[in-house]
């Protein structure tokens, strides 16, 4: 018969296991993606793989730089996800705090129309009027899954705020303009930044409108990894070198924000 | 808003708008008045130009024939497009069987996988914390990064996956690279992205059930499983459902992994109708039957969603 207490202890080595067992794959996915981008050549394609020895070389790193204009890539990328960011707050920010029903339905609605449906539209307009290749039109279209999340999750950081906050603002001589970006927006600062960083990531990971309305000069880093795939066939450390990057800075974006995002993904659905 | 009442003692008071004259303060009188449409309206402006614009366009091409040429202008077809989806195009109805078929599967097996755990992680335990945190991450990673790494993880003869199938003893697949497991790899890294979220979704759920439920029926002697069966379930499923319903919707749109790491292939075997679509739009031109099919992928993903929401209020 085994006592209370070894059962107990029994238990609970069992249970981390299985919590162990449960995170393994997630971690190990991104384990590899670097453990790839730091091996020589000839250890990235060894079979069977190595785990936990290798040699490290920065030479992954090396030829990403070397062979692509990856530093304009990333610039592109960087301009792309702050315009449409800075956008998306100075647009959805008023309309979050006049919760205006319908528009947040429709833009709901946005949320199920497949993307793809309005490429079509804005290649042929873009293309019309020689927008095709520029980052005002990358912007825009980022507004698509930026826009969304500022404005459904602010709707319930603004429910937040007492009303006479603002009435005081305006006793006082402010005007509604002033009394919201004075008063309001600044006591739903955590929220706007939440917001801003989610916004930010959509757009830094969008590889759909960008692949059709990017070209040469605007090119994001999802394109240019994609195109890297073609080049580098199993010249695998450039190409993990290359992931590591591109999710590095969503990484740890994402750990600043980590509170907000189930909120974010289910449009405040679900208060994470 | 506040009421009526207080709104007129702010004006009566207010130094501000109402009591001076002039232009200026007319203009910040009637912003003040129409403060609720004139601050949303940019967002207006822009959802009229990004979104609803579009939505238009697309259902007026769809109704067309025109292969993107700036020397023929579009011919009416009327509804042509959409009697070549319904009746004679194989290739759309291949693609349609796919779409569900990948949603299927990857949306069910991240449903029991979130589910279980949530479960497992819904009870204090030292590092929960850091479990969350790596459960974010696999979702917000971006997509082309994380089919790359599938990529070279695939890979028949060099890539990890087959030696760690080898391990187990099982025989070694051939996943993205044969037509035969194409489409079960690629949900596969669906299933690896999306079950944290449903797992966070269904532990945010579970933390808000009512404790009364278990207490009577431990009492009554219920075993671990009735427990879960008669309670957790019935009482967790609106919040299962709701999870359920934004993965749907995402999965029956996915693009980025699929395009990344087959484009459709090996012959078609993974070309679901986001694929179909974006190739007849890009690689042929041909915009109004893309259109049309973009039409299509919409009224099917409403029509998912519509069913979802109603399973969410009726009962089993």
């Amino acid at each position: 018969m085994v006592d209370r207490q070894t059962k107990a202890l029994l238990w609970k080595i069992a249970f981390y296991a299985a919590v162990v067992v449960v995170m393994l794959p997630t971690v190990f996915v991104f384990y590899w993606m670097i453990s790839l981008s730091l091996k020589p050549q000839v250890e990235a394609t060894a079979f069977p793989p190595h785990f936990f020895w290798f040699s490290v070389t920065l030479k992954g790193y090396a030829d990403v730089f070397a062979k692509n204009p990856f530093l304009l890539y990333t610039w592109n990328s960087l301009v792309v996800a702050r315009g449409c960011t800075l956008l998306a707050k100075l647009v959805g920010l008023p309309c979050a705090q006049w919760r205006q029903r319908g528009l947040a339905l429709a833009i709901l609605v946005a949320r199920i129309i497949p993307g793809i449906s309005y490429l079509i539209p804005w290649y042929i307009l873009f293309r019309n009027l020689k927008m095709v290749d520029t980052y005002q039109a990358l912007i825009l279209t980022h507004l698509v899954v930026g826009l969304p999340i500022v404005i459904w999750v602010m709707i319930g950081f603004f429910e937040d705020i007492p009303g006479e906050l603002r009435e005081a603002a305006m006793i006082d001589g402010c005007t509604d303009y002033g009394a919201f970006w004075r008063v309001a927006v600044p006591l739903v600062k955590p929220g706007v930044v939440a917001t801003g960083i989610l916004s930010f990531i959509f757009s830094w990971n969008n590889f759909l409108f960008s692949v059709i309305l990017a070209g040469r000069n605007t090119r994001t880093l999802p394109i240019a990894v994609f195109n890297m795939i073609g080049y580098e066939e199993i010249n695998w450390g450039p190409l993990a070198a290359a992931a590591t990057m591109i999710t590095l800075p969503v990484v740890i974006l994402t750990l600043i924000i980590q509170r907000h995002i189930v909120t974010g993904l289910t449009f405040g659905a679900v208060k994470g | 808003m506040a009421n009526p009442v207080e709104q007129a003692d702010v004006r009566r008071y207010a130094p501000g708008p109402e009591m001076a004259g002039g232009l200026g303060a007319w203009a910040s009188r009637f912003t003040h008045r129409n403060a609720r449409f004139i601050f949303p309206a940019p967002a207006f402006l822009v959802v009229a130009l990004i979104i609803v614009y579009p939505v238009i366009y697309t259902g007026w091409m769809s109704l067309q024939e025109w292969f993107a040429s700036s020397l023929t202008a579009p011919k009416f077809i009327g509804l042509s497009n959409y009697q070549k989806i319904l009746l004679g195009d194989p290739r759309f109805q291949h693609a349609f069987f796919l779409t569900i078929w990948f949603t299927v599967i990857a949306v069910s097996a991240e449903t029991a996988l979130g589910l279980g755990m949530a479960l497992l992680f819904n009870r204090e335990f030292w590092g929960r914390g850091l479990v969350r945190t790596l459960s974010i991450l696999p979702m917000m990673a971006t997509p082309t990064a994380i089919a790359l790494v599938f990529v070279m993880m695939y890979h028949p003869t060099l890539g990890v996956m087959n030696y760690l199938v080898s391990l187990v003893g099982l025989p070694l697949f051939k996943w993205t690279y044969s037509s035969a497991s194409a489409l079960y790899a690629l949900a596969l890294v669906d299933v690896w992205e999306w079950t944290p979220l449903i797992m966070l979704i269904a532990l945010a759920g579970l933390a808000a059930l009512p404790k009364e439920p278990y207490e009577s029926a431990r009492i009554d002697g219920a075993s671990a499983f009735q427990c879960f069966y008669l309670i957790t379930l019935p009482l967790l499923r609106p919040t299962l459902v709701v999870a359920i319903l934004f993965r749907a919707i995402d999965a029956l749109k996915t693009f980025d992994i699929i395009f990344v790491m087959t484009q459709g292939g090996p012959s078609n075997a993974s070309e679901t109708i986001n694929i179909l679509l974006f190739n007849q739009a890009f690689s042929y031109f041909n915009m109004g039957y893309a259109s049309s099919m973009a039409v299509a992928l919409f009224a099917i993903v409403m029509g998912a969603s519509l069913i979802l929401m109603k399973v969410r209020r009726v009962g089993w």
